[in-house]
């Protein structure tokens, strides 16, 4: 057992300072979130639960287990992407259980443009069902949607990854043993139809919920058929009649106990837990780490300051500490759970990549969770380290990166420059969680050097031309560039478009990282085979 | 002695009679019912034996299934504690036929007290002074309201049949008679199998004394001196004392000498109670005679010292008396509260449901306690609502009465509503105190005994609620789900407890150091030291409250206070949405022993509907408003549940 050590001073002017731009960049965080969790505006609010209707939030409230967590996923999508504000992308996703079972909840939230489906609502549907997939957790859809929104309907309508992929999802889930169980508690209009219906169990609420393939509007257009939606898909024709819903609710209330009642019926397992010992607090405080990471993102960090404040016991048996030393490889264990952490500790060169890929097969063979810390700005580069075969030594890396069969879980805690993302598990490499702090940057590359290589390629062809280019002319070139880097590396930009699954305070990651991690337990860890390693 | 008795009854008196043929080396037999499958009484017993379903007539009035449970188990001797059969002589004649001795007098003597005319004129003929009225059997209620006339009102209608006060009506005025007699009627029909009535005159401000006799088949019979039961509700005694206060001695004497003259004329053997009406200037009348063991006999058996049960065992056994009347001690004062699931803010109605909680006072020299039901347990509607009798005993009545006011302090239920606080005022009132009260006290001062339910107390929702914020986690579980600190991501924590409060909602949410209620903060902390019981610190003030969660009722106590706290729960679902306007539910979970309409009547708001009886009450269930019956859900016999719509009516459309 080997106890990491800090060299942080809490008491230092450094870490103050930094303390106070990490909070500073949390307090902003909690804002945003707070305002993208209220929903749709006041009076849409107002309207809707003057018709009785629980809002969104209060239903998933409402509906976990007294008191347990949520692990809500993207709470910030679609975040001023489109012209309008379409809070959380207009459904809240999340894990959280009932009784006593971890679920993946999809609950449509009808104070926000009706519900309907913007291309992130729809981005962001299909990553829940990802992850219930992926982790086999049953899915229990609170629908109250109208649909696709017409506006954006060739992005949303049909693509692979599109409307109609929800019920392909559906399907194939359930054809996996995964449960699917709706709860109508508002429209479900259109190829939302299919949501219920595709489901193994729905529920359908009185005078609340409809189900029609062709609303009253559109009936009329086809038919000339008048019909009141009552009539047309209510509860009372899906429950006595048409058999689309199985379960009559009088409110959302009783619609959301009875979801509880079928998931206490699933009879399946709960979490397929692995050895797990008695979970200790880190002995680092957490919170510290707001003051740990600099506020200075070109300022290098020890990647071990922030092991030490979210393992157990702040122990971790290190794995070739003395070799290939950017990148810190070891075991550890969270909340109790084994796992088997990757963090960068400056560049990629070849022996750091060549470790990793031992690692991970360590780890695979033993069935050990991987935990990937990443701060990454990519492999090293130069004549020496081509020619000493890093892109071999790098493809080694990704290729055990990307054939893990244990639970991948990802931190993006620094920046996430180019193949250095792919190699540190992004989210193209299926981790099954991925989150971000609130300071991390994520591009290609980095904006500075973005601007210096566009510059100088600028500057070569205008030198081959004989012209000059003078300094300031230079800097006003890069200038936008930077700033574009800037905006499009932000945590913000890159939650909203859903490249992860959420920004974390860094004091939260324990939590969420054992939240994730026992969510993933509930699939038994398979076996892996590697590809082939050049050698 | 019997090597084997079979105790054919429930609850309190089944487990007494059982813990006495303990002391006494006799294996004991329990009878249960489907609703006793897990009572305290089928335990106390050595073996049990279940007789029918839950209601009376198919379990514990079924004759043929008790005595085939006595055959089989080979018992020889059956103990019918009070109530049920231990009044029928059909089942006595049985039992002493079929070789199992019947603990109680012979059987031509029950037969002939079962009838309240022939015991009356037995008694009458003895020169003892019988209550005016009816003296035939089976009368009209056109002769019943002739001899009303003839005899004056106010008088008095009981069932021919059966006691306990069940279907006594008093009846002021000759037009309330006809629906009185209806009433009555039903009840008794449903209580004891006869709907046969009687009348009486109606004697206000009497007392109620009984003698308590013991006579065995050797001609021995002796007194176990008197007890004063005036204070009752419903006819129905709820504090019973002995010795009577304030008697004299002679007026005493004459009562025994009554009832020993009695009890010699009609044969009597075994134990049994002579019930007589004392007026203030000493008149008294006989009412009738018990021919079993009585509710309230522990009170003489604590100033007598003697086992009335052992007695009972004894002289059935052909024993002789184990004393003469000389050697039976009278020693101090005892005073016995029964404690009863009803709701004494709800006119005393019976409140039956699951006792979540149940503290008893302890038992010690001055405290007897007599329970048949346990935590857990269930008051159903099917029986008598009775939880526990608390008995008090001092040298003094002054020092029981002290006695007993503390005890009854000490009681703590959850679940149903009980009477220990009305007991407690009772006892407390100086009228009480003072020894002169009557049977009318508890109509009389039944407005201020009751009060109404306690406000809470300010800051009683912020401590409950820091309690249940501060529960520990059920379960040992590693998995990080298991948390209950309601995290949420980048946000606060979702813990919050809302209260109803009337019309409003309290909300409370959990925030470090206290919680947040209508945007203010509490302080707030504290621990649970036992399972119900949390010291918790709200705003600096130390309080310490005992707190019982049943789903989403919680009951609090503070002090010897209680209170019950609603939870908002926003999946508790309400059978009644969407029902319609005009639903008329069942209030209370019962049988329906009439319907009064059919359906496509009309009816005016106000008119009764349907009656349903539950726990031996009746509750009639009236028109909210003028209209039409769409719907008669249940026939007379049904069993409804408490929130069950038993009528349907439509406001404006003919069906």
């Amino acid at each position: 057992m080997s106890k990491l050590s800090s060299s942080i001073n809490p008491a230092s002017d450094e870490f103050k300072a930094n303390d106070a731009a990490m909070s500073a960049i949390i307090e902003d965080l909690r804002l945003v979130t707070a305002k993208a969790r209220l929903g749709g505006e006041e009076d849409a609010r107002k309207r809707h639960q003057d018709r009785g209707k629980m809002l969104v939030r209060d239903r998933i409230d409402s509906l976990l287990d007294p008191g347990s967590p949520f692990l809500e996923l993207s709470p910030l999508a679609a975040y001023q992407v489109y012209e309008e504000r379409v809070s959380a992308a207009g459904v809240v996703t999340g894990v959280g259980r009932i009784e006593g079972r971890e679920c993946v909840v999809i609950a449509n939230d009808a104070t926000v443009k009706g519900g309907t489906y913007f291309p992130l609502t729809v981005k962001k549907h299909l990553r829940a069902q990802e992850i219930a997939r992926v982790n086999n957790l049953p899915c229990l859809y609170l629908v109250d949607s109208g649909g696709a929104n017409l506006p954006n309907q060739d992005e949303v309508f049909p693509d692979r990854e599109h409307f109609g992929r929800i019920f392909f999802n559906q399907a194939n889930m359930s054809a996996a043993g995964i449960p699917q169980i709706a709860a109508v508690m508002g429209s479900c209009t259109a190829g939302g139809a299919y949501v219920p219906a595709m489901s193994d169990e729905s529920i359908i609420v009185k005078g609340q919920g409809t189900i029609f393939l062709g609303g009253p509007p559109l009936v009329k257009a086809a038919t000339g058929e008048v019909v009141s939606a009552e009539e047309l898909g209510g509860a009372d024709v899906h429950t006595r009649l048409s058999g689309v819903a199985d379960y009559l609710a009088d409110s959302d209330g009783h619609a959301l106990a009875i979801v509880r009642r079928l998931v206490r019926n699933l009879n399946t397992k709960p979490s397929e837990n692995v050895v797990i010992t008695d979970p200790q607090e880190p002995d680092y405080d957490p919170a510290e780490l707001n003051g740990v990471i600099p506020a200075d993102a070109r300022r290098p960090f020890d990647v071990r300051e922030v092991i030490n404040r979210l393992v157990d016991a702040s122990e971790f048996d290190e794995f070739k500490a003395l070799y290939g030393t950017t990148l810190i490889c070891g075991f550890a264990r969270l909340h109790g759970i084994p796992v088997g952490i990757i963090a960068n500790n400056g560049v990629l060169f070849s022996e750091s990549a060549l470790k990793g890929a031992h690692f991970i097969e360590l780890c695979c063979q033993r069935r050990i969770p991987l935990v990937f810390l990443q701060n990454i700005t990519g492999f090293m580069v130069g004549q020496k380290y081509e020619a000493g075969g890093i892109a071999k030594d790098g493809a080694k890396l990704v290729t055990a990166v990307a054939c893990a069969r244990v639970p991948k879980l990802t931190v993006i805690i620094g920046g996430s420059f180019g193949a250095g993302n792919y190699g540190m598990c992004g989210r193209a490499y299926d981790p099954r969680f991925l989150f971000m702090w609130p300071n991390a940057r994520i591009s290609v590359m980095g904006g500075e050097q973005a601007a210096s290589v566009l510059a100088n390629v600028r500057r070569d062809r205008m030198e081959e031309n004989g012209d000059v280019w003078p300094v300031e002319e230079e800097e006003d070139f890069k200038k936008p560039i930077r700033a574009k880097y800037e905006a499009e590396g932000h945590p913000y930009y890159a939650t909203a478009r859903l490249w992860d699954d959420g920004i974390i305070e860094p004091a939260e990651t324990r939590r969420v990282l054992t939240l994730s991690l026992a969510a993933a337990f509930n699939r038994p860890i398979e076996k892996t085979s590697f590809g082939v390693f050049r050698m | 002695m019997f090597k084997k008795v079979l105790i054919a009854n429930r609850g309190e008196i089944a487990c007494r009679v059982a813990r006495t043929c303990g002391r006494m080396g006799i294996s004991t037999v329990a009878v249960y019912s489907s609703a006793d499958r897990h009572a305290l009484h089928k335990e106390m017993a050595e073996e049990a034996y279940w007789i029918g379903a839950a209601p009376s007539s198919e379990s514990y009035l079924n004759k043929e299934s008790v005595l085939a449970v006595a055959r089989a188990c080979g018992a020889d001797a059956v103990h019918p504690g009070f109530g049920f059969l231990s009044e029928n002589a059909e089942f006595a004649a049985a039992c002493n036929e079929q070789g199992v001795k019947f603990i109680g007098p012979p059987t031509h003597v029950i037969k002939r007290l079962g009838s309240k005319l022939e015991a009356k004129e037995f008694v009458s003929n003895a020169g003892i002074s019988v209550l005016p009225g009816s003296v035939k059997h089976n009368e009209s209620n056109t002769s019943l309201a002739a001899i009303a006339v003839e005899i004056g009102f106010p008088v008095i209608v009981k069932p021919s049949a059966g006691g306990g006060g069940r279907g006594m009506r008093i009846v002021r005025k000759t037009r309330e008679l006809k629906d009185v007699l209806n009433g009555a009627r039903r009840e008794a029909l449903s209580s004891f199998g006869d709907d046969s009535l009687l009348i009486e005159k109606f004697i206000a401000n009497a007392r109620h004394i009984e003698v308590q006799i013991f006579a065995d088949n050797h001609g021995n019979a002796v007194h176990l001196f008197e007890r004063d039961c005036s204070i009752q509700r419903r006819y129905q005694k709820v504090i019973e004392e002995a010795p009577a206060p304030g008697l004299t001695e002679d007026l005493r004497h004459t009562l025994f000498e009554a009832a020993l003259k009695i009890a010699k004329i009609i044969g009597y053997t075994g134990a049994g109670t002579v019930e007589f009406l004392v007026e203030p200037n000493n008149t008294f009348w006989f009412i009738e005679i018990n021919p079993r063991l009585q509710v309230e006999h522990p009170i003489t058996e604590q100033i007598t010292g003697l086992d009335l049960v052992e007695w009972q065992l004894r002289v059935a056994a052909g024993q002789k008396l184990p004393l003469s009347q000389s050697e039976i001690p009278c020693n101090g004062h005892s005073i016995e509260a029964r404690l009863y699931a009803e709701d004494p803010a709800k006119e005393l109605v019976p409140s039956p449901g699951r006792i979540d909680y149940l503290k008893l006072p302890v038992s010690s020299p001055n405290i007897r306690v007599e329970a048949g039901i346990r935590t857990g347990d269930f008051v159903t509607t099917y029986y008598d609502p009775m939880v526990a009798k608390i008995i008090a005993t001092a040298k003094s009545r002054k020092d029981a009465i002290t006695i007993l006011s503390e005890a009854l302090g000490q009681v703590r239920v959850a679940g149903p509503q009980t009477n220990e606080r009305f007991l407690k005022k009772i006892i407390d009132h100086p009228k009480y105190r003072s020894g002169t009260h009557n049977t009318d006290f508890i109509p009389r001062h039944l407005k201020k005994l009751q009060q109404s339910v306690d406000p809470i107390p300010n800051n009683l929702h912020a401590l409950v609620a820091i309690a249940e914020f501060s529960r520990p986690p059920k379960t040992q579980s590693v998995s990080p789900w298991e948390a209950i600190d309601g995290w949420r991501l980048n946000s606060r924590q979702y813990r919050q407890i809302i209260f109803h409060s009337g019309d409003k909602k309290l909300s409370f949410e959990y925030v470090s150091g206290g919680l947040v209620h209508e945007e203010k903060f509490i302080q707030g902390s504290g621990a649970w030291r036992s399972e119900h019981t949390f010291l918790g610190s709200i705003q600096g003030k130390d309080v310490s409250v005992t707190i019982i969660k049943n789903r989403d009722v919680i009951t609090a106590f503070v002090g010897n206070k209680r209170y019950i706290l609603e939870v908002y729960n926003p999946l508790k679902y309400d059978t009644d949405v969407g029902a319609g306007v005009g639903s008329t539910f069942a209030s209370m979970p019962g049988v329906v022993v009439a319907v009064h309409v059919e359906r496509g009547a009309h009816v005016e708001a106000g008119k009764p509907l349907l009656v349903i009886e539950a726990m031996k009450v009746e509750h009639t269930i009236r028109a909210p408003f003028d209209g039409f019956v769409s719907e008669v859900c249940f026939e007379i016999g049904d069993l409804v549940n408490e929130g069950d719509q038993v009528i349907r009516l439509d406001s404006d459309t003919e069906v």
